[in-house]
């Protein structure tokens, strides 16, 4: 009777959440930079889990894959080119702390200002029985988007703007240029260190 | 008599002493196995045993599958760290570097039966295989065959197995990242290890070997299968899926006893070999493999398959609509795979039809729009 009484989705949704914000918070507050990463792993964990109950599976995927398993490939970086001594702590400043905070804050004023002026997420869905649940799982759209189909742009009536509607593949291929160039200068920058480093000593 | 032996072997793991080394982080330390564990054994949630037989059918279970299982490599090296001993930091980092490189030729090894499928969902790909064995996608043509060592390759190394096995390496680093473990926390780190052996199996078996359907389709012979948007419960047709559960499980253990069989047979590589096989062999030969199926998908080749009399899994049904089993087009008959689970990542958009039916579409009209939406091309 309990069990069919409790608004599962609801409890869950708190759950992942609660776990979500404690480890960010204890993230913020641990010195171990790599109980760091575990707190951060595990915050961004639980909020692949808000996707998943969300029903963006692709998206909780895409959340697991790349900002987990890019978390798990930093600690790796942090500890095997950072740590000289066993279990590193680090002291962070207090200006440090002034200015996290004032970037932090700003952003998360901001954010919370765009949440609150979205009226569909304030006011409760009316019609919540036609909600197209099954259509929104589907990853068919962002693919097909991908390579110049807008599935999701079909009722636009103009023929000649909707032939003319183009993909997010140009837009993709940039970022991610963008991500290389980051990349290659990661590697760059490392490997020179090493290098001043053995014609110093 | 050899079964009998796990019982006093739990046991014994179950009442050994737990042992936290002093120089360890300690809450990182006991943490590390349930991390391993839990990335393991989570990834069966998408996992398919039969047609319908999964615990969530995800739309992306191949991706959602290799998301979480590269989580398990995590446990790995937070053991590593956390023991405070050498042995298990370098371990750790071993399979660290092992691991990370591992997942790039193996996700593109995985990417393969995907692009043939056009679907990221595991029963629908399963399904797809229907029929006889000629339409598994190891048969889908030469180079779908060698995709399959490579991902059988890529999989052992993955998941932490000789000749892979440099984070153990008991001749070089005592047990590697485990080395501080004892009890059951040790076993947790070993039945995550044999969970993700079966689980990359059960994928292969999925993926390139058929899933749930038997090199002969004698349950679709015989008529006992369910049929497509079939709702309710029928003995022959629960007795059917069963067997395919049975088929299922079977092609996963041959992929575990090879992994063993392996391990027993082939010495361990040195930690430059394993990055060189990775990223020299592996890698250019997924790539070039994958680059030649399109090819072979879009000159639509035929291969084995299309020698046999009647073909299989060429249109896949929406869920819940009936339509004949076998259907003719242009003087060939193909059998029709009905996804129990959704297919509608399979669909190709037809665009102009969709868009006659624009202008006088209202909401009512939803579904009709969608159900025109057909699948195109594959196989046909």
């Amino acid at each position: 009777m309990l069990f069919a009484a409790l608004d599962w989705h609801q409890l869950f949704f708190a759950l992942f959440a609660l776990i979500t914000c404690v480890f960010a918070l204890a993230v913020l507050f641990t010195s171990n930079v790599v109980r760091m990463a575990f707190y951060l792993v595990i915050s961004l964990g639980a909020t692949s889990g808000l996707f998943f109950l969300a029903g963006a599976e692709f998206v909780g995927a895409m959340q697991l894959m790349i900002y987990v398993g890019g978390t798990l490939v930093l600690l790796i970086f942090g500890v095997m080119l950072t740590a000289q001594s066993r279990f590193v702590s680090m002291k962070t400043s207090a200006g440090d702390w002034v200015v996290a905070a004032g970037v932090g804050g700003c952003l998360l004023a901001l954010l919370a200002l765009v949440a609150f002026r979205v009226p569909a997420w304030s006011e409760p869905n009316a019609d919540v029985a036609n909600v197209a649940l099954a259509e929104s799982k589907t990853s068919t759209q962002i693919g097909l988007a991908l390579s110049g189909i807008r599935v999701d742009k079909l009722d636009q009536p103009n023929e000649v703007l909707r032939s003319g509607m183009s993909g997010y593949l140009l837009p993709f291929v940039i970022v991610s240029v963008h991500l290389l160039v980051v990349l290659i200068g990661a590697a760059y920058m490392a490997r020179t260190k090493i290098r001043a480093d053995r014609i110093d000593g | 008599m050899g079964g009998c032996k796990r019982w006093p072997t739990a046991s014994k793991l179950i009442a050994k002493e737990d042992i936290t080394p002093g120089e360890a982080d300690r809450f990182l330390f006991k943490i590390a196995p349930y991390v391993s564990f839990t990335a393991s054994y989570a990834a069966y949630l998408a996992l398919p045993f039969a047609d319908g037989w999964v615990a969530n059918q995800v739309n992306t279970a191949v991706f959602f599958v290799l998301a979480v299982l590269g989580l398990e490599v995590f446990g790995v090296i937070l053991a590593g760290y956390g023991s405070g001993s050498k042995w298990s930091l370098f371990g750790a980092m071993r399979e660290a570097a092992q691991v990370v490189s591992y997942e790039v030729p193996l996700g593109m090894c995985v990417v393969v039966p995907v692009l043939i499928c056009g679907t990221m969902n595991l029963v629908t790909i399963g399904n797809m295989q229907a029929g006889w064995f000629t339409n598994w996608l190891v048969f889908h043509d030469p180079f779908t065959f060698v995709v399959f060592w490579v991902y059988f390759t890529c999989a052992v190394a993955s998941v932490n197995r000789a000749p892979f096995d440099l984070a153990e390496a008991e001749s070089e680093l005592v047990a590697g990242f485990h080395t501080e473990y004892s009890g059951l926390r040790w076993s947790f780190f070993f039945m995550a290890e044999y969970g993700s052996m079966f689980l990359v199996s059960g994928l292969a078996s999925i993926l390139f070997f058929g899933g749930w359907h038997g090199p002969i389709p004698v349950f679709d012979i015989l008529g006992w299968s369910y049929l497509q948007g079939e709702e309710g419960f029928r003995v022959l047709g629960f007795l059917a899926t069963a067997a395919g559960c049975v088929n299922f499980m079977l092609k996963a253990v041959v992929g575990v006893t090879v992994m063993i069989w392996v391990r027993w047979t082939l010495p361990r590589l040195r930690i430059d070999q394993v990055i060189t096989t990775c990223l020299k062999y592996c890698v250019p030969l997924a790539a070039v493999c994958f680059v030649f199926v399109v090819l072979w998908q879009v000159a639509e080749i035929p291969f084995l398959n299309d020698a046999m009399p009647v073909r299989a899994a060429v249109e896949v049904v929406e869920d819940g609509e009936t339509g004949p089993d076998i259907v003719t087009r242009g003087g060939k008959s193909y059998r029709v795979a009905y996804g129990k689970g959704a297919v509608r990542e399979a669909w190709v958009l037809q665009a102009e039809r969709a868009a006659e039916s624009v202008d006088e579409t209202t909401p009512a009209d939803e579904d009709a729009v969608a159900s025109q939406v057909k699948r195109a091309g594959g196989a046909g």
